[in-house]
């Protein structure tokens, strides 16, 4: 059971540690090293369904016959660009928080936030 | 060139985006952005009549024939919401100028127009393209575009409602893209059509019911469906002006219509309604949503959030129509949606006017202004009797037509939450109404005369949408006749 789909279970922890991060941690950079596991999760998933067994690497050449199927790879490129950018951009976000408010934890913020809107 | 025109309505956006960021003057970089979302809206006319006189269209990128290749497909559902993206961004474009000058500085306003010129691209292609991995890939672009767009408000909040979208934002695409490579991992394709004449074979399948589940949340999260609206409220209330016009308009109906194309196209009616149960998931959750939010609107204290929440709870009315899954619910629901976009972005269009004066969106603030601004005000008074859905206006169509359909199918409670969130309505709109006509100012600065009327720039658009407001209030034959014969169909 889990011989054959150690992938697949490889997969299942990291989005769920991943997740966990994401929802649980109140400091604004580690919420983006969750999403990063989050994302790389999906990544293994998309790259585990394409094996062929007994298949090589997708290049012609005439010592094989059997390949992988090349288009989640394909995809997953495009999903690896999506993720680098977001995470950028996340972090970005946290270096402007961070020169805002003086600190990058999620509770001090909303601290804050509140104080503000009482005066 | 007639002929290449799905790609080129996504492909002049996306290619104008970087020249707009070498453009150096703020008003020529306003002129590109102007010029491309009124060069879209002509395309969008264009394809409609096509697939009006035609039929569907559908355009081979580079030649490759799907579903190996990427196509993309235009029929009457994707055509209706091409017109709404791109009209919106013709109107925010054409008020846009004097506000974005007082709200961004002047060296980013180039980027500031790319980044806006993304996000029209991410949000044409997903109604343009007809395979689920592009619609992936589109709906980040428009929402990393967005994220910068909402960041780029005054108020140092906007970062952090920036942030907590862009968090909320990955996880919904993600779970999207979890979702498309189940199906690819089922069926070993990614082409819209071809999926939907797959998946009726295999829908005893777990692997199907979970990517059900992954595209449902996804799409829940990036519609802002209740209970996963959280980012929403703030976004909006924080983001540049012009950006809330725009956003508020598109980036939730375009999720709306991935919803549609998802649940109704991909997945065939019947398998999504019959053996997953939507309609279970959906109805409860929307009725949540037009009460709660309607009522936490009446209780804030800015303009812009009031409006926001007030959003969250017309998103409510929308999956209601759908989740009642009958052709007459859903034509309720695509009515609904033109409706609402026109509705909303107008009043946040006066919203932006309102900042444009006197720089707050407080409610205190508002006293006195129904004098100082009439023009604004009365637009927002009158948008407002279509926010609640007062007869002649757009918002009584679409809300008698949701009414009917959950009457029809004989849910009394969807029937008696449509009225009662009208009713919540009238309770936060009257706030605006009092405050602005009734009230005298209190703060000092704001008895001087030097609040004057919005500029024509940005009166004239807010006027078209007030207009529109009540042609399609009067005239329901495009927005009905359109919705139905898109929903027919999809509809079998």
């Amino acid at each position: 059971m889990i011989e054959g789909y150690f992938n697949y279970w490889v997969v299942i922890i990291l989005m769920m540690m991943g997740f966990y991060i994401v929802i649980s941690d109140s400091n604004l950079i580690k919420k983006i090293i969750g999403l990063n596991i989050f994302q790389t999760s999906v990544f293994v998933l998309f790259i585990s369904m394409s094996k062929v067994k007994g298949g090589t690497a997708p290049i012609l050449t005439d010592e094989a016959s059997v390949y992988s199927n090349p288009l989640p790879h394909v995809l997953i490129l495009t999903a690896i660009v999506v993720g680098v950018s977001t995470t950028a951009l996340g972090l970005a976000l946290v270096a402007k928080i961070h020169r805002a408010y003086g600190t990058v934890d999620e509770t001090l913020i909303h601290g804050q936030d509140d104080i503000q809107d009482e005066t | 060139m007639l002929d290449h025109l799905p790609a080129l309505q996504v492909i002049i956006p996306l290619i104008s985006a970087p020249v707009c960021m070498l453009v150096t003057r703020a008003s020529w970089a306003w002129l590109l952005a102007t010029a491309v979302s009124i060069a879209s809206f002509v395309m969008a006319l264009l394809l409609a009549r096509e697939v009006s006189v035609h039929g569907v269209l559908s355009y081979h990128l580079g030649g490759w024939v799907p579903p190996l290749g990427i196509e993309y497909r235009i029929d009457h559902l994707s055509a209706y919401v091409l017109i709404i993206v791109s009209a919106t961004a013709s109107i925010t474009m054409l008020a846009a100028r004097k506000s974005i000058e007082q709200e961004v500085s002047r060296e980013k306003s180039g980027l500031f127009y790319s980044a806006y010129l993304l996000c029209l691209t991410g949000l044409l292609g997903i109604a343009a393209t007809g395979d689920a991995f592009n619609i992936f890939v589109f709906l980040e672009i428009s929402s990393l575009s967005s994220y910068a767009l909402i960041a780029m408000g005054r108020d140092r909040r906007a970062l952090t409602s920036a942030y907590q979208y862009l968090i909320m934002g990955t996880i919904g695409a993600t779970f999207i893209l979890i979702g498309v490579g189940l199906l690819y991992m089922l069926t070993g394709t990614l082409n819209i059509l071809d999926l939907q004449q797959k998946i009726p074979g295999i829908t005893g399948s777990r692997t199907l019911h979970a990517a059900f589940a992954f595209l449902t949340a996804g799409i829940s999260l990036k519609l802002a469906l209740f209970p996963l609206h959280l980012w929403l409220p703030n976004a909006y209330a924080y983001a540049p002006s012009m950006i809330t016009v725009f956003l508020s308009a598109t980036a939730t109906k375009v999720s709306l219509y991935l919803l549609f194309r998802f649940f109704f196209g991909l997945f065939p009616p019947e398998v999504s309604f019959e053996s997953f149960h939507l309609g279970r998931i959906l109805l409860p959750l929307s009725i949540v949503a037009i009460l709660t939010a309607s009522f936490v609107a009446i209780f804030q204290d800015n303009i812009k959030r009031m409006l926001a929440y007030s959003s969250v709870a017309q998103i409510g009315y929308m999956t209601l129509g759908i989740s009642l899954a009958s052709k007459e619910g859903s034509i309720a629901s695509m009515v609904y949606l033109l409706n609402h976009a026109l509705i909303k972005g107008g009043l946040f269009l006066a919203m932006a006017c309102i900042v444009f004066r006197i720089n707050s969106v407080q409610l205190e603030d508002f006293a006195g202004l129904g004098r100082r601004m009439p023009w604004t005000m009365a637009a927002i008074v009158l948008l407002g009797l279509g926010l609640i859905g007062v007869p002649l206006t757009a918002g009584f169509i679409s809300k008698w037509y949701v009414l009917s359909a959950a009457i029809e199918q004989g849910h009394w409670l969807g029937a008696v939450v449509v009225v009662g969130g009208s009713l919540l309505a009238i309770l936060y709109i009257w706030k605006i109404i009092e405050q602005a006509y009734f009230r005298t100012p209190v703060k000092v600065a704001l008895h001087t005369s030097a609040i004057r009327e919005a500029p024509l720039a940005m009166l004239i658009p807010l006027w078209v949408l007030v207009a529109g407001n009540f042609y399609l209030g009067l005239n329901t034959s495009f927005s009905y006749n359109f919705a139905s014969t898109a929903i027919h169909a999809i509809f079998p």
